[in-house]
């Protein structure tokens, strides 16, 4: 029996930052996971990742995640996509970086 | 060491031009990125979890000040202040930009340094022992033929496109440093009846997913016969290894299903078609890069200021103790440098600690360093009597860890924290096992005893090879650490033993904890290190530590 459809992002990584990205409801990329679209349609999902694809000059090596809705939006449901959208254990680099930079300019 | 020549900067800068047009037309959208993909790795590119990283070649593990500063310079003006030194003697940089890649590559070619081979299916870096030309035991020092070999398979037309990638070790030493059986191909220095010096070549070593010792190819191929030899196996192999699944693809397969005695005679076949086109030129060539590696001038003079500063300061003692090696020359000693501070990530240098090496290399020790495989930097040539000024230079620098060998001293793969191939983390496990030892201060008392973790199956830390190896997988959706014990990286090179199922990631470290404190419960004295305790009472007093409540089962 086919494994019933669970919710995606599709994410991908910047050609040019080479940093991870993830494909909003308006069509466009942002770096925060929390404001990628949550796709509950598996025809659905396939139609965006080709939509994603077709952005080759953007978004390099494209695909669906996981996810699951949070309160924020949505979440990762695997530890890779956990360290995607934080960043290394080792060192306070990656997006965990950019939102201490946030934090301590407020 | 090897000066690069007219043709050598042409063809780098040349190189460099070429991959620099290629970003351009990546980023105007001239080339896709499947076009684009094989040439940037070809360049040492790779698109990683959370950026870019570019490989840099440290050819043979071997590099000056100039050189070492030229590598703090991309750390602190491309990237994030630091880089990484690889199980491969290369040094990797986590977060360049695509934009600069081409400006790095340029510095890099200022100091004949560069990025080719460090990736795709082709011939990678050449790496050889880390004490080359220093060490004591050696017949004659590898890197003239690892020099020799880089200038073959750069940019070999028949070399570039491979059904996967192709890893050559050389040594000229009796004990193995460079784990020349777990390499594609590898080059043994040695001396036949008649005292001649020719190579010993292995053939169809490898860890991954299908770890297989290496075995000897060929007992002595002539000094003038070698180039032509390493062609023919690799063109054997070449038109016959698989295509038809990149997990069949190694030569490893490839000896593995024809056998042995297939592939010598094929490469022999091979070798009398290939031979006589090499005219003499790559001995020529040689001999020329012979010249460039003759040993340094090596001071005379007594040891005494080594030897007041080895009586009566016991933190330069237990360095001097775990930190230096035996060096070929009188009064002299090859130092270690442990990038393995415990906690710190094992490779990892910053910008000022790399300057500061190229600076104490230059001051001290004849402008040499070296890359370990054990992800290390080496000092090979120190007269003793600098060693106490060195120490103070690098406990200044916090690079004067005593740990060469010991619990602490860990391989580990850059793992899920970088790895977009990893399956779990590496680093966090060899920071948390490097802590809890020295919390516990046993590591001088365990010894010799060499840990290495790998992130995923493909094993780029050693895993297979370690005392005791972990290998870090994900099992449904959970990191899981499976343990091996036995394993054997040096001239009596063995793949370490599965100890049954794997450990969550907060169970590997007590895991670790309880096959130590088995192993200090077992060995006959504070000589018998961890792998001869192995040896002597086998897998069962492991396994019983380590599952206790199945034990039970069982009974």
């Amino acid at each position: 029996m086919a494994r019933a459809f669970t919710p995606k992002v599709v994410t991908a990584n910047d050609l040019l930052e080479g940093d991870v990205i993830y494909l909003t409801a308006a069509n466009t990329w942002t770096r925060e996971l929390h404001a990628a679209e949550l796709i509950t349609d598996e025809a659905e999902a396939q139609l965006r990742l080709l939509e994603a694809q077709s952005q080759p000059q953007i978004a390099v090596g494209a695909y669906l995640a996981d996810a699951k809705p949070g309160e924020q939006g949505p979440e990762p449901t695997h530890f890779r996509e956990e360290f995607r959208r934080t960043g290394p254990s080792n060192y306070a680099h990656g997006k965990q970086e950019a939102k201490l930079e946030a934090t301590a300019d407020v | 060491m090897y000066k690069y020549n007219d043709f050598d900067s042409a063809f780098l800068a040349e190189r460099n031009r070429q991959f620099r047009t290629q970003v351009e037309r990546r980023i105007d959208g001239a080339l896709t990125e499947d076009e684009f993909k094989p040439l940037r790795l070809m360049n040492g590119l790779y698109l990683q979890l959370h950026a870019y990283m570019l490989r840099v070649a440290i050819p043979y593990g071997t590099l000056n000040p100039n050189q070492m500063r030229a590598l703090a310079l991309l750390a602190a003006k491309w990237d994030k202040g630091y880089g990484h030194f690889t199980t491969r003697q290369n040094i990797q940089y986590n977060w360049p930009k695509l934009k600069d890649v081409p400006d790095m590559l340029d510095a890099l070619a200022e100091v004949s340094l560069h990025a080719i081979q460090t990736s795709g299916n082709t011939i990678r870096n050449v790496t050889a022992d880390h004490f080359a030309g220093a060490a004591a035991d050696e017949i004659e020092d590898p890197r003239p033929i690892a020099e020799l070999i880089r200038q073959w398979s750069t940019d070999h037309p028949e070399f570039q496109f491979m059904g996967r990638k192709f890893k050559i070790a050389v040594s000229g030493a009796s004990n193995d440093r460079a784990v020349l059986k777990a390499h594609d191909l590898a080059v043994q220095i040695v001396k036949n009846d008649e005292g001649e010096v020719g190579y010993q070549v292995l053939v169809g070593g490898g860890l991954g997913r299908t770890p297989m010792i290496g075995k000897v190819l060929n007992e002595f191929v002539a000094a003038d016969d070698l180039l032509p030899y390493i062609e023919s196996v690799i063109s054997v192999w070449n038109q016959l290894g698989r295509r038809d699944n990149k997990y069949k693809a190694r030569i490893k397969i490839t000896v593995h299903e024809l056998g042995l005695e297939k592939i010598r005679e094929l490469t022999e076949e091979r070798f009398a078609q290939v031979r006589p086109t090499f005219g003499g030129a790559d001995q020529a060539l040689f001999q020329d890069i012979q010249r460039h590696f003759a040993a340094p001038e090596f001071r005379d003079g007594g040891t005494e200021g080594f030897d007041a500063a080895y009586d009566s300061d016991p933190v330069f003692r237990a360095w001097a103790d775990t930190n230096l090696a035996a060096h070929k020359a009188p009064g002299h000693a090859i130092v270690t440098i442990s990038t393995k501070k415990h906690g710190a990530t094992p490779g990892d240098a910053t910008a000022e600690q790399m300057r500061e090496m190229a600076d104490i290399a230059e001051e001290f020790a004849y402008g040499e360093l070296r890359i370990s495989h054990e992800q290390n930097v080496i000092l090979p040539h120190v007269h003793k009597n600098d060693l106490p000024a060195i120490h103070a230079r690098l406990k200044a620098a916090d690079l004067a860890t005593a740990n060469i060998g010991l619990i602490s001293d860990i391989i580990a793969c850059p793992g899920m924290d970088y790895c977009a191939l990893a399956t779990a983390r590496s680093i966090p496990v060899a920071q948390e096992i490097a802590t809890r030892f020295e919390d516990l201060k046993m590591e001088h008392d365990v010894g010799h005893l060499q840990i290495k973790i790998s992130g995923c199956i493909n094993a780029c830390g050693h895993h297979h090879v370690g005392h005791i190896g972990i290998l870090g997988l994900d099992r449904a959706g959970v990191e899981n650490y499976q343990i091996t014990l036995g394993g054997d990286a040096t001239e009596t090179a063995a793949i370490g033993t599965r100890t049954g199922p794997g450990f969550a990631y907060d169970e590997i470290v007590p895991a670790v904890e309880r096959i130590v404190a088995t192993y200090l419960e077992q060995r006959e004295s504070a000589e018998e290190e961890f792998l001869q305790t192995y040896r002597r009472v086998g897998m069962e007093p492991f396994k019983a530590a380590l599952y206790p409540a199945s034990e039970k089962k069982v009974a």
